[in-house]
């Protein structure tokens, strides 16, 4: 964290005693995603599922801090059956214990009232989402997540310490970084360069297992699963009509006809 | 009833960012397609002289809450304040920015609102009377068809994807009180450390000159900043080199990076990864430079060279000052 200028977590061990962590499962970055043939989503066959990357920000981060301050670590994960396999990752990495809210699909609102919903009780210090899932690409369950907790939020973020009763946070903007204060709890959103998320160790994997996780029925918390956003159709992109590729010998001679092109065809120099 | 389609105005360092604009020009273009007004919602400290600027895009209101304790911006003072004055006047429509500021304030405001919302959109439209939103889904691999079924309909977009249009209307500023007590603020700004470089930020440039691992080291990025310099363009790059420690994380572009949409991206010995393509498949013009004829990248091109990028980019460089 040499270029964010937060020191690291100080050890607090009276300040924090929970932590939370979402963690949401997404199709591989490298998975081909095919839109239904009707636009009414995707074909979920041969997809391979793995924890949200930038949720993995958020779980190291979540155990860092422990590791520093104490406290448990609760992993909570809405979605389908296939969402344990990502808790029991969490788990693995070091979390202590799950909650899975189970539920075949929620739009950002809606999750973030079932999250609401299962972390109230558990009263955190802290709770680390991602900056966002690379499914929808949204970017808003944290921020929502923060609003309906009363809590307030620091987004995505590339530095994170405790500071005695407060958090500090580092936030990239255009041309710039801030160093932004909360007061505890909030909720933080992870960016790539917060931290290197861990491996699970196979130890880790073994101990996993037997780790507690509560199951609830998100339509027996009684939450609402009519959409506010409604995705009305899927469409696979736009065709590109094929670039041109400029051929020849002589380098200076392609780098001229480039120049031309973008000067006279595309108008962009 | 709802009605009205507005805009949250955003502003840094004394003027308002361009982004507005192109907000303030789409609003407006949905506004007269419903025959609705554009208002505009600006909070800050010492920044009712925008609203006529904004005016100039379109705008005919522009609701300001100009106080000390906004100088900063911060998610709960501001948050609260647009939120207050789009409930009472029953927004149909709210725009903002995808911007860092945007993504913070917008996200954030469709709790307070208990709404729903399109991020990062590349097109919006009418249709039914209602906003229809598109956007890129899975890094772009598919797009979806958004609406909101609430109001206010909120959409955020992109920055850089929508031209900002010059269209006269009255700017009127209408005062608002905010109603916050600034001992209620949770979050404060410590601190703002600017880029010392100076450079333009890469979600805000017009041009982008962008090197990979193809690049072979952090020295040799030189000759993709000769290039750079003379555009006057920003340089990005591939998360390979940012990894190797070549150039710094605020240069990547991709999934785990910026998404970015210039007018024209040169992507030098960049192959074209998928997490790569999330992040610039919006540039207007994409330009790549690669030695291996199968590279991925190409297939994305609108224009492409088949050779080495140590030969070829300073040509280039040679080339454009040949013209400028
Ligand atoms: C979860 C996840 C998130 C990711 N996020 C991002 C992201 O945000 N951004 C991103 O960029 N990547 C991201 N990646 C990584 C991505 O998968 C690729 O590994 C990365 O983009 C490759 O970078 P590259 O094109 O520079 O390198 P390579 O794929 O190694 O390509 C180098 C290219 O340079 C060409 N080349 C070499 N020498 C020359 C020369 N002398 N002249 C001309 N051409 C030359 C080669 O032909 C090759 O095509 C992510 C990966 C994962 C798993
Ligand atoms: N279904 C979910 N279960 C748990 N956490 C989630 C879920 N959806 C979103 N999140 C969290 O919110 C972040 C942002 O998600 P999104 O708003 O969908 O981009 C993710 O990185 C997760 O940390």
């Amino acid at each position: 964290m040499t270029d964010t200028g937060c020191a690291g977590i100080r050890p607090r061990k009276e300040v924090i005693v929970n932590i939370v962590a979402c963690v949401k499962q997404v199709p591989d970055t490298e998975a081909f995603i095919k839109v239904k043939p009707d636009g009414s989503g995707i074909e979920e066959g041969n997809i391979k599922w793995v924890m949200n990357p930038y949720d993995e920000y958020g779980v190291e981060e979540a155990l860092k801090l422990k590791e520093a301050s104490g406290g448990e670590v609760t992993v909570v994960s809405l979605g389908p059956a296939r969402a344990m396999e990502t808790i029991r990752t969490a788990l693995a990495m070091g979390a202590e214990k799950g909650v899975h809210i189970t539920i075949d699909e929620a739009d950002a609102y809606n999750t973030a009232v079932a999250l609401a919903a299962a972390i109230k009780d558990i009263n955190p210090d802290v709770v680390f989402c991602g900056q966002r899932a690379i499914d929808g690409d949204a970017g808003q369950v944290g921020s929502i997540l923060a609003e309906l907790l009363g809590i307030p939020q620091i987004t995505i973020v590339t530095g994170f310490e405790v500071d005695g009763d407060k958090v500090k946070a580092v936030k990239p903007i255009e041309g710039a970084q801030l160093v932004i204060e909360s007061s505890m709890p909030c909720v933080v959103t992870a960016q790539k360069g917060l931290n290197e998320p861990r491996y699970a160790s196979l130890p880790g994997i073994m101990k996993a297992k037997k780790k507690p996780v509560d199951v609830k029925d998100a339509a027996a918390l009684g939450l609402s699963v009519e959409p506010k956003a409604k995705i009305v159709r899927m469409t696979p992109p736009p065709e590109r009509a094929p670039g041109k590729i400029i051929e020849g010998d002589d380098p200076a001679a392609k780098a001229s006809e480039l120049v031309k092109l973008l000067r006279e065809e595309a108008k962009v120099i | 009833m709802a009605k009205g389609v507005w805009i949250v105005a955003e502003h840094r360092n004394g003027a308002l960012r361009n982004v507005s604009f192109e907000v303030a020009s789409v609003a407006r273009k949905l506004a007269d397609e419903l025959g609705e007004e554009v208002s505009a919602v600006l909070v800050g400290s010492g920044v009712e002289g925008f609203a006529p600027e904004l005016g100039k895009y379109g705008v005919d209101k522009v609701y300001v809450a100009d106080d000390a304790m906004f100088a900063d911006y911060t998610t709960d003072a501001y948050s609260a304040a647009v939120a207050k004055v789009v409930k009472e006047n029953d927004a149909s429509i709210l725009l903002l920015a995808s911007s860092v500021q945007g993504k913070d304030l917008s996200s954030r405001l469709v709790g307070t609102l208990a709404t729903g919302m399109a991020s990062d959109c590349t097109d919006v439209k009418i249709a039914d009377g209602k906003l229809l939103a598109i956007r890129p889904m899975y890094a772009g691999k598919c797009f979806g068809e958004i609406v909101v079924e609430s109001y206010p309909q909120m959409a955020s977009l992109r920055p850089k994807v929508f031209a900002a249009v010059e269209n006269a209307k009255a700017g009127e500023v209408v005062k608002f009180d905010a109603g916050i007590a600034a001992d209620a603020l949770k979050t404060k700004v410590l601190e703002t450390q600017k880029d010392a470089s100076g450079k333009v930020d890469l979600t805000e440039a017009d041009i982008i000159v962008s090197g990979g691992r193809g690049m072979k080291g952090p020295d040799e990025y030189k000759i993709i900043e000769e290039l750079a310099d003379l555009l006057g363009a920003a340089v990005g790059a591939s998360r390979a080199a940012v990894d190797a420690g070549w150039r710094p994380q605020s240069d990547q572009v991709g999934q785990t990076g910026k998404v970015v949409s210039p007018n024209l991206y040169v992507a030098c010995g960049i192959s074209g990864a998928i997490q790569h393509l999330a992040g610039m498949s919006s540039s207007k013009y994409i330009v790549a430079i690669n030695k291996d004829s199968e590279a991925p990248i190409f297939a994305r091109a609108d224009y492409g060279i088949v050779d080495d990028l140590f030969k070829i980019v300073p040509e280039v460089t040679a080339a454009v000052k040949k013209i400028l």
